[in-house]
């Protein structure tokens, strides 16, 4: 059985809080980047890229019987671990919890900044789009 | 020589603490910080002087109007100009550029042409397209070379008879190029074309004077010469600004108003409809007489000398390159590091308590030009020093550490 949406963040804020400084956190995040499945360059199509002003995001979603799965990559490697730990959060949920679900762990693990929408980054309209995909599959679902 | 610590006491911002560090602000392209005597200024007319310019025959109001005419001609001497009808308060180089394309509407005709370059900021490409679009002229580009320089045997190839306009910076926000304005000038004219110059990363950091350099147009704004934002100056000679229709209307820029007919004001005033930025306007003069204590020409060698520093530390980073590398360059260095993306860049060195600007630095078609999505951009001002330079070499060697 898949961990919930709500135990998933709780486990990513305590391995977080074991860093001391921001650069073990960084180095982390760049890991994480790294170990994303990259989408292939001629699958990245205009219709699934996110466009931000500083670095862009390809977001594919697909359903799988109740399950959403989302497959995501980024030009900028610290955007991609950012990506990761939302797709590990979203990713084989049920439509509706992820309609339903609220996102804390970002806030906890202190990587809000780049949700901002001064960073321009793709990131906060990734999620929104994450969710709006969720929001309208429960939605035919009923 | 200048005394940076003697200067850096006057910003109270530089002085702040950003991610537990100093800050370090290496953004001056994008805006410059403000000395103490500007925030006083800006402080002091709220508390002492506001009122609407122009307008009110009571005390405060002529006293605010007379300080913000003294703003106007400090403007015009500090850039040399003939008179201060040719000084226009706008927003900003924006506006001023916007101003000008809109009047050049009804004055280009079918077929005409209008030249702007590879590497201009897209403040100085848009309103040209529309410009050109509505009255059917041609919008001509003049191309970059490897180096960053402008192709001038280009520009002098595609000058001729139809060109009625030549629309170029100063100096390229991305690449730090210095263009040689004087001799693009003479050249332009001797096409009958007029020239405006896009003077926003120019005119804190070289000697800006519009009879020597005989521009028909220079556009700058206040916040990236130690001043507040929402102000800009357009510079037109006095002749060209009468023969351009007024660009906003309303309040200010009237003479008489009847359903009938209406006459614009004189210049300065026809171009400036409406309540302007007081406080900013007249706070523009404090941050004149702050540059010129200090001396532009010293401004420019300080600055100099930290982009020579720069470019030879930067020089010595396996695999960066550095776009722009023209032998005329302002205190401005974008680089890139191989495959990695300048945003990655931008956020560590930020968690550092270093800012920087990262992406395509609004000039997408110059970056199309180098086959680039962006770069990082270090931009200097006359409050920066060798030892921040240090600190942010070591930073941006930490930072592809981390990230290869
Ligand atoms: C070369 C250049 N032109 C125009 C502008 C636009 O200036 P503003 O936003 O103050 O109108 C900028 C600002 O980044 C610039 O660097």
């Amino acid at each position: 059985m898949k961990k919930s949406i709500s135990m998933i963040q709780s486990d990513i804020i305590s391995e977080f809080s074991m860093f001391d400084d921001w650069t073990e956190k960084y180095e982390y995040l760049i890991e994480l980047g790294k170990s994303v499945p990259k989408i292939k360059d001629d699958e990245k199509k205009d219709e699934n890229l996110i466009k931000g002003c500083q670095s862009r995001v390809w977001l594919f979603v697909e359903k799988k019987e109740d399950y959403i799965i989302y497959t995501a990559d980024s030009d900028a490697i610290i955007t991609k671990g950012i990506i990761a730990l939302l797709i590990r959060v979203f990713s084989y949920q049920k439509a509706e919890d992820i309609a339903n679900s609220n996102l804390h762990f970002i806030d906890k693990i202190g990587l809000k900044e780049h949700l901002s929408i001064t960073r321009a980054n793709g990131m906060l309209s990734m999620l929104k789009q994450m969710k709006m995909y969720a929001i309208a599959l429960s939605k035919t679902q009923k | 020589m200048i005394n940076t610590q003697e200067i850096r006491k006057q910003f109270p911002i530089i002085n702040l603490n950003i991610n537990r560090s100093n800050l370090i602000y290496f953004d001056n392209g994008a805006t410059t910080q403000n000395p103490q005597n500007v925030i006083d200024t800006e402080k002091e007319y709220y508390e002492k002087m506001n009122a609407n310019v122009h307008r009110g025959a009571h005390f405060l109001s002529s006293h605010a109007t007379e300080k913000f005419e003294e703003s106007r001609k400090s403007v015009q001497s500090f850039i040399n100009a003939k008179s201060v009808k040719e000084i226009v308060f706008t927003k900003g180089t924006t506006e001023s550029i916007n101003l000008v394309a809109n009047g050049f509407r009804s004055i280009l005709k079918k077929d005409d042409e209008v030249l702007i370059t590879e590497m201009e900021h897209h403040s100085n490409i848009v309103p040209w397209q529309i410009c050109c679009k509505y009255a059917g002229a041609k919008l001509r580009v003049v191309p970059v070379k490897e180096n960053g320089d402008l192709d001038m045997v280009s520009l002098k190839s595609m000058l001729n008879n139809k060109t009625k306009l030549v629309a170029l910076t100063h100096i390229s926000n991305a690449l730090g190029t210095i263009n040689p304005i004087e001799d693009i000038c003479k050249l332009s004219h001797s096409f009958g074309a007029k020239i405006l110059i896009d003077g926003a990363q120019a005119i804190s950091h070289i000697k800006v004077d519009v009879q020597k350099l005989n521009v028909d147009f220079y556009c700058f704004s206040s916040h990236k010469m130690y001043g507040s934002t929402g102000v800009g100056v357009l510079y037109g000679k006095e002749e060209l600004l009468n023969d351009l229709p007024p660009y906003q209307s309303g309040g200010e820029m009237i003479k008489d108003v009847s359903f009938e007919k209406t006459t614009y004001a004189d210049l300065p005033y026809k171009f400036e409809a409406g309540t302007p930025n007081i406080a900013g306007v007249i706070s523009l003069k404090s941050s004149i007489d702050f540059i010129c204590k200090i001396g532009i020409d010293n401004i420019k060698n300080h600055e100099n000398t930290l982009l020579n520093y720069a470019t030879l530390e930067l020089k010595k980073i396996k695999d960066l390159q550095i776009l722009g590398t023209s032998k005329n360059k302002s205190g401005i260095i974008s680089f890139n590091i191989n495959s990695l993306h300048a945003y990655d860049i931008g956020v560590l060195l930020d968690k550092m308590g270093i800012a920087i600007r990262t992406g395509h630095h609004c000039a997408q078609p110059l970056m199309k030009r180098f086959n680039i999505a962006g770069t990082a951009r270090i931009s200097f001002a006359v409050y920066n020093t060798k030892d921040e330079i240090e600190k942010c070499i070591a930073a941006i060697k930490k930072s592809k550490k981390m990230l290869l």
